[in-house]
């Protein structure tokens, strides 16, 4: 079966890939589970970026994974171009992942050392039977699409620097000519003077190609700079998602708000008006009661703790899991 | 301040660190002088490579031995009753009593400061009774005083728990009790955020600048991260390659950039000044990477990446000159910026 054929006839317009209702839970034992990501729920267009944000134990990471099939969601649907891939028998799923990439933070640890770039990206296109009889032609192209040199291809990992590592990652992703890519804090492991190289390598390839891309992070200017749309995520939930430019000129979530006046901002003059959170993230096997954010939220109140607060569509495209949302943001200030 | 009314307690001068090995030697720190007045926070930033946390083990005279050699240079410390210390050519002995009673430091991973076979109370608590020759029991309150101050809630029954019943956030705050426990006139803290969430390094920042307000101790503090130096630095030196090439008060710094090495990363971070895929702006990348150390270019290390070189750059290194008060650049072509 060639992958156009797995092509479903979708309106283009719909979303490339919906995530409804998303849950991760591992066991741990002693009847214990730890909810890594709990009921997330959010789209991206065809074409578009949507940056997933969140501090460690948010499950920003364990969603991309879910999303790739490379952790077993424990329930909830991957809708992929129309096509619940969660519910695929591997065997026929595969042929469905070539459409599906991803770019791992780590590029000293997600090449193999022992094979040469020829080898890591030949097998990509092996695996999928792409580029047969004109391969090293393909390699060639694939290094100079990510700014390596064609002749690059006989060299071993550790004879490239971070960034370049990082190159052959996005190489290998791009190998098998997905539509989408979930690219999981690509440049978080890169000095800072190369992470602009990839950015804006990751920005050339995504409007080039057309690609649609879950962008994993948390660096929060990284995602402004980057994302159409951005999902902040908290011990496994979503606390907020909408446009990037209206989330970040005007966060409604509490948690959005404490986490954007946290980042620092490289401008010494810069107004700090700063709200510091209390205590530490909670452990997610034992998240608290109702909103989880509660325990560390400066507006909480006691019907925080009653309920899970939904995610509720606020303005066009923008969601906000907070009950006293109304009553904070939109009183009128004039 | 004007430059003669500084009161200087930490005189780097000239500093070379070099490390041999088999494959040759690593001029890690190559010539790097900078000073920390009294109550001041000196940033040294640079990214891989550059040789700033070489120059704070340096200081500290946890250089990994014997690889690591002091060559040439001088590290002056002016300790508490106003003797100065060559740290460069110290005795072991005397840098035992310096470190941790005059010159603290913390780490980005507090495990490494940190014994997980001890409480965090008798781990402070040892630290006062050996350099403050204090009792068992005093020493013991006067962590929990430390506990407190660095705000760790129900610090009485906190003294008792061990490192890894703790949160990230939580070594952090011990980690810096200890160092504070003897109340240094130094801390250098590195990259002591680097591994933290954005909202605990927000509360890590406001905490050692609350600290630093009270106590009036003096910071050096190492980073690669220009959002930090910002937040928390009255001076900056930025390192490359294992030299300072620039140095400068933080709104200078800032406001006019006077090495193309600082422009260039201020101009390649995502900000509000870079503008995003909204505005249809693009980052400003420095091309190439960082050069190694074992094999630097004979003239200015950044010369490779930087779109100012002109033959001469390539020829010999130049000096760091002052370009004004207090503002130091290592470029021959400052003027050009």
């Amino acid at each position: 079966m060639t992958a156009a054929a797995l092509r479903t006839e979708t309106d283009p317009s719909a979303p490339l890939l919906d995530v409804q209702n998303l849950s991760v839970h591992f066991p741990i034992g002693g009847g214990r589970v730890v909810r890594a990501v709990e009921n997330v729920s959010l789209s991206i267009r065809r074409g578009s970026i949507v940056g997933l944000v969140g501090e460690s134990g948010s499950g920003k990471t364990t969603t991309g994974r879910a999303v790739l099939r490379l952790i077993e969601p424990t329930a909830g649907k991957v809708m992929f171009d129309g096509t619940d891939v969660t519910a695929l028998p591997e065997k026929q799923f595969r042929a469905w992942r070539r459409r599906m990439q991803i770019v791992f933070q780590d590029p000293y640890a997600s090449l193999n050392p022992r094979m040469s770039v020829a080898e890591i990206l030949g097998e990509a296109l092996d695996t999928h039977g792409l580029a047969k009889g004109r391969r090293s032609q393909r390699i060639g192209e694939l290094l100079e699409r990510v700014g390596l040199n064609a002749d690059h291809q006989r060299r071993f990992p550790h004879e490239f620097s971070g960034g370049q590592r990082q190159r052959i990652g996005i190489a290998r992703a791009l190998a098998v000519e997905p539509d989408f890519i979930v690219a999981d804090e690509p440049v978080s492991a890169l000095d800072v003077s190369v992470q602009a190289q990839v950015l804006n390598l990751i920005q050339d390839i995504q409007r080039d190609l057309g690609l649609t891309l879950l962008f994993v992070a948390h660096d929060l200017a990284v995602v402004d700079y980057l994302c159409d749309e951005i999902v902040v995520m908290y011990l496994g939930r979503i606390m907020e998602k909408g446009p990037t430019r209206l989330v970040y000129d005007r966060p409604r979530h509490p948690y959005t708000k404490a986490l954007l006046s946290a980042a620092p901002v490289p401008d010494p003059r810069a107004r700090r008006d700063r709200i510091i959170l209390k205590g530490d993230i909670p452990s997610p096997i034992a998240p608290p009661s109702g909103c989880v954010f509660r325990t560390r939220c400066p507006m909480a109140v006691e019907a925080c703790a009653q309920a899970v607060p939904p995610p509720v569509e606020r303005e066009p495209g923008r969601f906000v899991a907070c009950i006293r949302d109304a009553e904070l943001n939109d009183q009128t200030t004039d | 301040m004007s430059a003669s009314s500084r009161d200087i307690v930490l005189a780097v001068e000239d500093l070379r660190t070099w490390f041999h090995s088999r494959d040759g030697v690593a001029k890690s720190v190559d010539g790097v002088t900078f000073d920390l007045a009294r109550g001041e926070t000196l940033a040294i930033v640079g990214e891989s490579g550059s040789g700033k946390s070489v120059t704070s083990l340096s200081i500290m005279g946890l250089l990994p031995k014997p690889a690591g050699r002091i060559e040439s240079g001088a590290i002056r410390f002016r300790d508490r009753k106003g003797t100065t210390h060559d740290l460069a050519h110290a005795s072991q002995a005397l840098l035992r009593r310096l470190r941790g009673a005059e010159i603290a430091m913390i780490f980005q991973e507090p495990m490494t400061s940190l014994n997980p076979l001890f409480t965090v109370g008798d781990q402070i608590a040892e630290a006062v009774q050996l350099h403050e020759g204090t009792g068992r029991a005093a020493a013991m309150a006067r962590a929990r005083e430390m506990l407190e101050l660095v705000e760790i809630p129900a610090a009485a029954s906190r003294l008792n728990d061990y490192p890894h019943q703790m949160s990230g956030g939580m070594r952090q705050r011990v980690m810096i009790a200890l160092a504070l426990s003897c109340n240094p006139s130094v801390l250098i803290a590195d990259e002591p955020t680097t591994a933290l969430d954005v909202t605990i390094q927000a509360q890590i920042l406001d905490l050692l600048r609350r600290l630093q307000a009270e106590i009036g101790m003096s910071i050096l503090f190492v980073t690669h991260n220009m959002g930090v130096v910002a937040e928390i630095a009255h001076r900056v030196a930025v390192m490359y390659a294992g030299r300072v090439v620039e140095e400068a008060p933080v709104l200078d710094l800032f406001d006019r950039p006077r090495h193309p090495y600082t422009s260039g990363l201020l101009s390649c971070i995502p900000n509000a000044r870079t503008g995003g895929r909204h505005d249809d702006a693009r980052l400003q990348p420095i091309p190439g990477t960082v050069p190694s150390i074992m094999a630097l270019p004979p003239g200015c290390a950044f010369a490779p990446r930087c779109p100012l070189t002109e033959a001469p750059c390539e020829a010999a290194v130049p000096n760091l000159a002052a370009v004004q008060a207090g503002h130091r650049s290592r470029c021959r072509r400052t003027d050009q910026l």
